[in-house]
């Protein structure tokens, strides 16, 4: 139902493109990590890290919170869950609204049949 | 209401069906049952427009429903006291093409407003209707489309409340 635009699954596509930033996705689906955290276990700079991390915040993969010093990561595909979510939402709005219009719609069509068979009469 | 007429109306029902089709825009469609010059004139005629543009599942009842459908004409909708939504909405027309497209500005937001485009498509006695909704921002689609999602989730929270008092206000002077 939810489709995502090419670009953003171009985007998608290009960050898990990176055995470097598979394993950032792993290990952030076991748990938070801080910029740091990662760039220690992935024995890598900081500023290494913080590319990585920037590829897969692009594409809507990470996203990142900066409390103080630290800036934490976590998996960002609740928000794309999120946004499921308001989509369908917004479709039962215009899916309720619609069924309201099929009655109107029917009412206009039965009309029209009585006022022409009056007409031909 | 005839039972029969309306089991055959939930054998025929048409999917709606919404797509992101960019960071800044909405699209929905859904066909109907009838040709072109009908479904518009229930999108044109304020008399029929308010009888389904504000479903029951809503729990909100149009209070006033003016529309002035011309090139550069206004339209103003007012809803009944609800908290959780604004009460006004308005905005102008910018393209009317009888039967085939309807082109509106949504102002009550200020800058942040989208442009609505319907659009409807008739074949074989069937009309596909396919609305647009156009934001000037993605961050202006995001805002909107969260606030629009947690009115109608705390609206749909308020319906049993508000059953209770509509029950409770019938038969009243």
């Amino acid at each position: 139902m939810v489709q995502f635009s090419g670009a953003r699954l171009d985007a998608s596509f290009a960050a898990l493109s990176d055995a470097t930033r598979r394993g950032i996705l792993e290990r952030l689906g076991i748990a938070d990590a801080s910029i740091t955290d990662l760039a220690g276990k992935f024995r890598m700079t900081l500023t290494g890290m913080k590319k990585h991390v920037g590829v897969l915040e692009q594409a809507g993969l990470v996203t990142t919170e900066k409390v103080g010093r630290v800036r934490t990561c976590k998996l960002g595909l609740r928000r794309l869950e999120e946004e499921a979510a308001w989509i369908e939402r917004y479709r039962q709005l215009w899916d309720a609204r619609f069924d309201e219009l099929d009655k109107v719609v029917e009412e206009l069509k039965q009309k029209e049949k009585v006022d022409g068979r009056k007409k031909r009469q | 209401m005839d039972v029969r007429k309306d089991s055959e109306r939930t054998s025929m029902k048409n999917r709606t069906t919404v797509e992101r089709k960019s960071d800044r825009e909405l699209v929905v469609t859904r066909t109907f049952n009838a040709p072109a010059r009908i479904v518009f004139e229930a999108w044109t005629r304020p008399e029929l427009f308010k009888q389904w543009w504000v479903p029951k599942s809503m729990g909100m009842f149009l209070r006033s429903c003016e529309m002035d459908v011309r090139v550069g004409g206004r339209y103003r909708l007012v809803f009944g006291h609800d908290v959780s939504s604004p009460d006004e909405f308005f905005g102008r027309y910018i393209e009317v093409t009888p039967h085939s497209r309807l082109v509106w500005t949504n102002d009550e937001g200020g800058d942040g407003g989208s442009v609505t485009t319907v659009t409807f498509e008739e074949k074989d006695g069937k009309t596909l209707l396919v609305l647009r909704e156009l934001y000037p921002s993605k961050e202006a689609l995001d805002a909107a489309g969260t606030g629009a999602a947690d009115a109608l989730v705390e609206t749909f929270e308020q319906l049993d409340e508000l059953l209770v008092t509509l029950d409770a206000s019938v038969g009243r002077p």
